[in-house]
């Protein structure tokens, strides 16, 4: 490991603010979007700095999501760079257009701060919104702390607009957890910023009248599978450039990032797979079962959108008993999208650990640690004794 | 017309040659043709203004038909025509040589 | 070996408590620490109770959970006492800093609480003298630093200063100081 090309200036800063200064930092053509708890803060800093000059983005205060994500495909497609953030019914009310987004195959950059869907009316977090739109064709990265969060906002752009990927990518945080949670992170210098995301030449653009092209064609019966397809093939080579991009933002700020992290995961015969935040609070009881002689580790996917199902199954396939932590229920479903993506890459490699999904943190629901040692205790006992009772389980929930 | 494959085409349903509606013979879709008495036309060039899919052809400042191969039969000019010089028949028998 | 310190701050909504826990992790800053600050939110409304969280390490912070078993709690509003049980989770090696006119003594009688230690200050009074505001969250802040140093006074003085001057004014930032440098020397241990 070479040392970084730049330091970083020590801040404390949430994560809507930390995402806010890397939106000014990367400075898109436009920013359309419109403000929702708990992602409001990311919308009132960033307009302050479009108000104060600091920046020249083109704000755009829509009067719905619908029209945000709206606005960034119109700005995209005319050959600028376009980012939008949201969170739950927001999110949920873009659904319709991130279609139109990811099938025009423009390269926005979205920030989700994760927040549950209603009803009962709810603003905190869990990952309905974001597994909600799993299957829309966006690139999906997770975020554990607020320094994940500034440095996947960044790296998402660079991710989107990959010539050999073109696909719309976003970020998430979990909402008020990171969105509201103050850390300390660095930010990067502003123009290593700018230098890191570089220019953006889209081959083709509206506003390039020398070469005219129609966007948003209807397609029938004749080609329209065969778009679907090349959008599948973007999401199979990302799984190769988003490694890549990472590597290339480590060698700047000695931060690496690839599809996931292992946490003490090589040697671990118990493991638990997560997204965002959760996963930090894994690592402290990680540390304390291996204080206790109990080998256990952690996998904590950075990646959900594309799956990287090889990597997932290697790096599981030899573990006595896993658990998956879904953050998210999919109502009527075996288990949750996850616990799906993971058993169906290790079966498909071969593999077949003991396995157990839990279902946690349901409307911002705190997990704590002496829950997680109850999933690693149910992995002890079902590796020694067969699975009994169902393998959904609920976490945190009075019974 | 062989169809491409999923490696051969362009992402995003872009379509990138302008004016490639030429390519496009919508003549097909007609169920009525229109036909110009010459004798009563003036090259007002009203028919040529409302047509939608530009099938009025023109020379020299003068209509001289109908394109064929790419109208849709809609009938506008019909209507708009203020010499009702243009009238309608059945493609059938515009076929047969009717008028 | 892990130094963490977590503090669970209780105040009602416009107090500062949110304030408080991230002024004193902006501290930590100054001094190369690590640290989380972090609201417990619910319907935030004015007067309604809340709880705010600050962990303060040397190492990087990785748990993103409430805070459970707090080495310090810290209640900014005396009217709170009997409406929320700001002892949960305090054991012996914790402590306990309410905003009261009572002695130590009297509160651990009052809370029938007789674990860990309990620190006093009336600091409704020296924010009503000095800031002439019922806003109580830089006084316990000082009275705070007395009872366990988390961050060097000095620093968090300095921060006080700095946030108030360049936020809202000198005369505001002076009076800060003054009441967080009082209920620092007038905060009682028993």
């Amino acid at each position: 490991m070479v040392s970084p090309k730049v330091r970083g200036k020590p801040v404390a800063l949430d994560g809507d603010r930390a995402v806010a200064e890397a939106i000014r930092q990367m400075s898109p053509d436009v920013v359309a979007a419109y403000p929702i708890t708990p992602q409001t803060e990311i919308v009132m800093r960033f307009s302050e700095f479009v108000a104060n000059g600091e920046v020249d983005t083109e704000f755009i205060p829509v009067e719905s999501e619908h029209a945000a994500m709206s606005a960034c495909i119109g700005a995209s497609a005319a050959g600028g760079r376009a980012q939008t953030a949201t969170a739950g019914a927001g999110l949920a009310f873009m659904w319709e257009v991130l279609w139109v987004a990811s099938g025009t195959r423009l390269p926005i950059v979205m920030h989700v701060v994760n927040r549950s869907l209603s009803a009962p009316l709810n603003i905190h977090c869990d990952h309905s919104d974001s597994m909600g739109a799993r299957d829309a064709g966006w690139i999906q990265l997770y975020d554990e702390t607020v320094q994940e969060a500034y440095d996947n906002a960044i790296q998402a752009l660079r991710i989107a607009e990959h010539p050999d990927v073109m696909l719309p990518t976003l970020h998430a945080m979990d909402g008020f957890i990171l969105g509201h949670g103050l850390e300390r992170l660095e930010l990067l210098p502003d123009d290593a910023v700018r230098e890191f995301v570089g220019v953006y030449k889209p081959e083709h653009s509206l506003l390039d009248v020398d070469h005219p092209v129609t966007y948003g064609p209807m397609e029938l019966t004749d080609y329209f599978f065969e778009h679907k397809r090349q959008q599948a093939a973007a999401m199979e080579r990302a799984l190769e450039i988003i490694p890549q991009i990472g590597e290339e933002y480590g060698m700047l700020t000695g931060r690496y990032y690839g599809l996931m992290e292992g946490y003490r995961l090589e040697d671990a015969e118990f493991a638990t797979v997560a997204l965002g935040s959760t996963a930090g609070t894994i690592k402290t009881v990680v540390d304390e079962l291996r204080d206790q002689g109990v080998k256990a580790g952690l996998l904590k996917l950075r990646c959900f959108r594309p799956f990287p199902a090889t990597t997932v199954a290697e790096a599981l396939g030899d573990k006595k008993a896993i658990a998956v932590l879904d953050r998210s229920l999919s109502f009527g479903a075996q288990c949750g999208p996850l616990f799906l993506e993971v058993i169906t890459a290790l079966f498909t490699h071969g593999f077949s650990p003991k396995v157990l999904n839990y279902a946690y943190g349901l409307g911002g629901r705190d997990i704590v640690p002496a829950q997680i040692h109850q999933v690693y205790k149910d992995l002890i006992d079902i590796d020694r004794e067969g699975l009994a009772g169902p393998s959904l389980r609920y976490l945190g929930l009075r019974e | 017309m062989t169809l491409k494959t999923w490696r051969e085409i362009l992402a995003g349903g872009l379509i990138t040659d302008a004016g490639n509606t030429e390519e496009y013979e919508t003549g097909s879709w007609r169920s009525h043709r229109s036909i110009i008495d010459m004798d009563k036309c003036t090259h007002c060039m009203i028919c040529w203004v409302y047509c939608p899919d530009g099938s009025i052809m023109v020379s020299d400042g003068k209509v001289i038909g109908i394109d064929l191969a790419h109208c849709k039969g809609c009938g506008i000019c019909v209507h708009e025509c203020p010499r009702k010089a243009i009238s309608r028949v059945e493609e059938a028998l515009a076929k047969e040589g009717v008028q | 070996m892990s130094d963490l310190v977590e503090i669970r701050w209780h105040g009602r909504g416009g107090q500062g408590a949110v304030t408080a826990s991230e002024l004193l992790a902006e501290a930590a800053l100054h001094e190369g620490k690590y640290f989380q600050a972090f609201p417990d939110y619910g319907p935030e409304r004015m007067g309604a109770p809340i709880r705010a969280y600050t962990r303060i390490s040397s190492s990087p912070i990785k748990q993103h959970h409430q805070v459970i078993e707090p080495d310090a709690v810290v209640v900014l509003d005396p009217t709170l006492l009997g409406i929320v049980d700001f002892t949960e989770g305090l054991d012996d090696g914790g402590l306990l800093l309410v905003n009261t006119p009572l002695s130590p003594t009297e509160l651990r009688r009052e809370l029938d609480f007789n674990k860990g230690k309990v620190y006093t200050v009336d600091a409704t009074r020296v924010a009503l003298d000095t800031m002439k505001r019922n806003i109580t969250n830089t006084p316990m802040i000082g009275a705070l630093l007395r009872a366990l140093e988390v961050v060097s006074k000095d620093v968090v003085r300095e921060e006080i200063k700095n946030r108030f001057n360049t936020r809202v004014s000198k005369e505001v930032a002076k009076a800060n100081v003054e009441a967080f440098d009082r209920a620092y020397r007038e905060v009682r241990e028993g």
